[in-house]
């Protein structure tokens, strides 16, 4: 790249930090001053790091033929923080629900507020970066490419570090726009906006410039859901900010059409932020992991189009029996039912690719660890068609049951399939031995999360149908047996099992954490030099 | 295969998969923007009052509709337990809707006047000190911060640009407005321009201490309890004719 694009770049992160002292020295409450300062700090710091490495010429030694990797390990290292952080502060609400205690009567530490913290730490934090760290690294690979656009894959990645901080420091100091999942006011969807856009750039401008003749099946999914995923944003978010130099906004539209469009949203955050591209993780990861060619080339196709067409369908599930028009409940319900069936074309894919590789379970406890997660996946796309089903939904809706679902796939699909893929990199990226520090703590992890998993589902499906049961309950004169919080009551013993549930898995994550650090050190746990996994022939 | 082509360019993949996932929003909510059921008027839906728009503030703030609903389906039981199901014209302006997704704690559709001030008051503060099964965190703070409404009518108007029927003289009384309910003195011009006799509401604005802090201090209580006290208060079922054709759409 050339010295007059890095001073053009200086440039803009320049006038960047002149802007954010602008919004800083306008600020109308203390929030938006207090964000004006990071995004200022966050200018100048860069500026600093990248006038450093134009003096001392340190980016001059960047091949353009080889693989820009340093940015994917970063985001490894940044998947494995924000994961053991977004599970804890899971742990931590999930424990104010069994012991109210803990929300010390406090603003910053009440369920209200650190909910979202949660919500955004896992999805956005841990799985958005092993999204952009794993497409990164794939996209690569598959297409014999270098990332496109110069150093603009780092823009991406602390830009995104910056989108995490200000949305989590914004929730517990009390800036929401009350859109789950979408909780960041305007500002900093703007902000996301233009990295976005700049990961688009990127892993597009890198298909386009590959050195094969045809994309791989893993890059179809991770380009729709960063093209969806760019749609959802901008359709959910339109607001109107009270002032430019305040926090606060109000959503453009109101009532019904603003509750379809952001299920809308919502419910897409789940078939493509978490659906979409992790199945690009899984078409890359498994056949790799397994050294076997994914089962169905014809199945991939079928599935692909099937799925993202569908999926856009499903939102109003999450509004059956509200004054929504009935109309689009129904149509909502029939396309989440027939979402099943492209979400088990790529389970089938996914598992069947372990066609003559079963053996490999026994002995490869990463290799057990996607594949798992490939079986949670089947199991949640089965249960969200049939709690999508009003009637169906008529009982779970509002319950625990749908927090249970949540979980089965986030905890299981998106954190084993995650988790498996992050091992897959550790290996080969940072540990110079080119194996894992020890294969026997990767098998405690693996139980560990399973076990966790099983007592979360199985405690939120039991409170769930429970509560749910006991809301429509009537005694033989016609009067409801219980009153609300009776089924409050009833909920603790689920809510203390859930929560433990939730440590076994936060335990298996800081297990992980650990096998990385030694790893990266070049260690190998005593007694383990004879185990030879798959991964160290790579 | 056909599909051959679509691997080998990753421009038509682009837009061809841009296309796909364009359909579903574009059928199911391009349409509710002209429907009648979701863009009805009721009689009686008022815009909130400023007092009422800034506790509503609070409750976004705290993130109440993560275990709060404020949707009542059309159940026996529900009914029964809360009141009569929720119309789309009594969250038309809702900028944004909170309808929720999730009853840890029970809906808050319709609990206006289901319970005294003071009973919220002691219930924010403390909840186990009135419901001892109750898992809702404390909110003691919000008796002590002062409410911060120098920019109120700023609210109005950013809500009246999105379409919430805010005049020039709501806008401009927004902050007389504010004081006046908070305290309950000097009033009439608050009902002038909230009250049941312009908006045909089923229930009168109400103006007092809600609080219940003195009325020298107006404090995110005062805004939050004023507002839940007319959650679902407005329209008039006794009035309301279900099976009227007008409102069977």
């Amino acid at each position: 790249m050339s010295l007059t694009m890095r001073w053009l770049q200086m440039g803009l992160l320049g006038l960047g930090a002149v802007l954010a002292l602008f919004m800083a020295a306008n600020a109308k409450d203390a929030l938006y001053q207090f964000h004006a300062w990071i995004f200022f700090a966050a200018a100048v710091l860069a500026l600093f790091f990248m006038a450093r490495n134009t003096m001392s010429g340190s980016y001059l030694q960047e091949k353009d033929t080889e693989y820009m990797d340093k940015v994917v390990k970063y985001g490894i290292v940044a998947t494995m923080f924000w994961g053991v952080v977004g599970f804890a502060v899971g742990v931590y609400v999930a424990s104010e629900l069994a012991f109210p205690w803990l929300n010390w009567d406090f603003p910053l530490t009440n369920f209200g507020r650190l909910r979202p913290v949660h919500t955004s730490a896992v999805i956005f934090a841990f799985g958005g970066n092993a999204l952009i760290a794993t497409s990164f690294y794939v996209v690569q690979r598959t297409n014999r490419a270098r990332l496109a656009f110069g150093n603009l894959a780092w823009f991406v990645f602390w830009g995104y570090q910056l989108f995490i901080v200000l949305a989590a420091t914004s929730y517990v100091l009390g800036g929401s726009q009350s859109r789950e999942y979408a909780e960041p006011e305007w500002y900093i969807d703007v902000w996301l906006t233009i990295v976005w856009v700049a990961y688009f750039l990127v892993f597009f401008g890198t298909l386009v410039k590959r050195n094969v003749s045809h994309i791989y099946v893993a890059n179809w999914f991770y380009l729709s859901f960063i093209v969806t995923i760019a749609m959802l944003h901008l359709g959910n978010n339109l607001a109107l900010p009270v002032s430019f130099f305040g926090t606060k906004s109000y959503s453009l539209l109101s009532g019904a059409p603003d509750a379809i469009t952001q299920w809308w949203y919502g419910h897409n955050a789940v078939g493509f932020f978490l659906t979409a591209g992790f199945l690009g993780m899984m078409y890359y990861f498994i056949p790799k992991q397994a050294e076997r060619p994914v089962y169905s080339y014809r199945l991939s196709i079928v599935h692909f189009w099937a799925l993202i067409f569908t999926y856009i369908w499903a939102g109003p599930h999450h509004l059956h029996y509200t004054a929504l028009p009935d109309w689009v409940q129904t149509l909502g319900m029939v396309m989440s039912v027939i979402l099943w069936m492209p979400s088990w074309g790529g389970m089938i894919n996914g598992l069947m690719t372990l066609s003559g590789a079963w053996d490999k379970l026994r002995t490869d406890p990463i290799l057990r660890m996607l594949v798992i997660a490939v079986a949670f996946y089947g199991m949640s796309t089965f249960e969200g068609p049939m709690m999508s089903i009003k009637s169906v939904n008529a009982l779970s809706h509002f319950t625990d049951w749908t927090v249970g679902h949540v979980h089965s796939g986030a905890l299981g699909w998106v954190g084993m399939i995650t988790m498996g893929s992050m091992y897959f990199l550790i290996a080969r990226m940072f540990s110079p031995t080119g194996r894992l520090y020890s294969y026997t703590l990767v098998s405690w992890h693996f139980w560990l999360a399973t076990l966790g998993i099983v007592l979360y589902a199985a405690s939120m499906w039991v409170s769930g149908i429970m509560q749910g049961l006991m809301w429509r309950e009537y005694d033989d004169q016609g009067f409801l047996v219980y009153s609300f919080v009776e089924t409050v009551e009833a909920m603790h013993p689920y809510y203390v099992i859930r929560a433990l549930g939730g440590g076994l898995y936060l335990l298996g994550g800081i297990i992980m954490a650990y096998n990385f650090y030694m790893s990266a050190k070049g260690r190998v746990r005593a007694g383990e030099a004879e185990l030879a996994p798959a991964t160290a022939q790579a | 295969m056909k599909h051959d082509k679509i691997e080998r360019s990753a421009t038509l993949l682009l837009i061809l998969s841009f296309l796909v996932v364009t359909v579903g929003g574009l059928v199911e909510i391009i349409p509710l923007f002209w429907l009648n059921n979701t863009i009805e008027k009721v009689k009686g839906m008022r815009p909130y009052t400023p007092l009422e728009l800034a506790g509503r503030n609070i409750y976004i703030r705290e993130g109440c509709y993560l275990c709060h609903s404020q949707m009542i389906r059309p159940f026996r039981d529900e009914v029964e337990r809360y009141g009569h199901y929720s119309l789309a014209a009594e969250s038309m302006y809702d900028h944004p809707f909170q309808w929720g997704s999730k009853r840890t704690g029970p809906d808050l559709a319709r609990v206006g006047g289901k319970y005294s001030d003071q009973w919220h008051v002691q219930h924010l503060i403390d909840p186990r000190a009135v419901v001892p099964e109750s898992v809702m965190p404390g909110y003691p703070f919000l008796a002590q911060n002062e409410l911060k409404f120098d920019d109120i009518a700023d609210h109005l108007r950013t809500n009246a640009a999105l379409g919430v029927p805010y005049d020039e003289d709501m806008i401009k009384n927004a902050k007389a407005d504010l004081i006046a309910q908070a305290t309950g003195e000097n009033t009439e011009g608050l009902i002038k321009r909230y009250g049941k006799e312009r908006w045909g509401s089923a229930t009168e604005v109400k103006a007092r201490d809600f609080g219940l802090n003195g009325k020298e201090k107006i404090t995110e209580m005062d805004a939050l309890v004023a507002y839940l006290q007319m959650l679902g208060t407005l329209v008039d079922f006794k009035t309301f004719d279900v099976k009227n054709v007008e409102n069977l759409r």
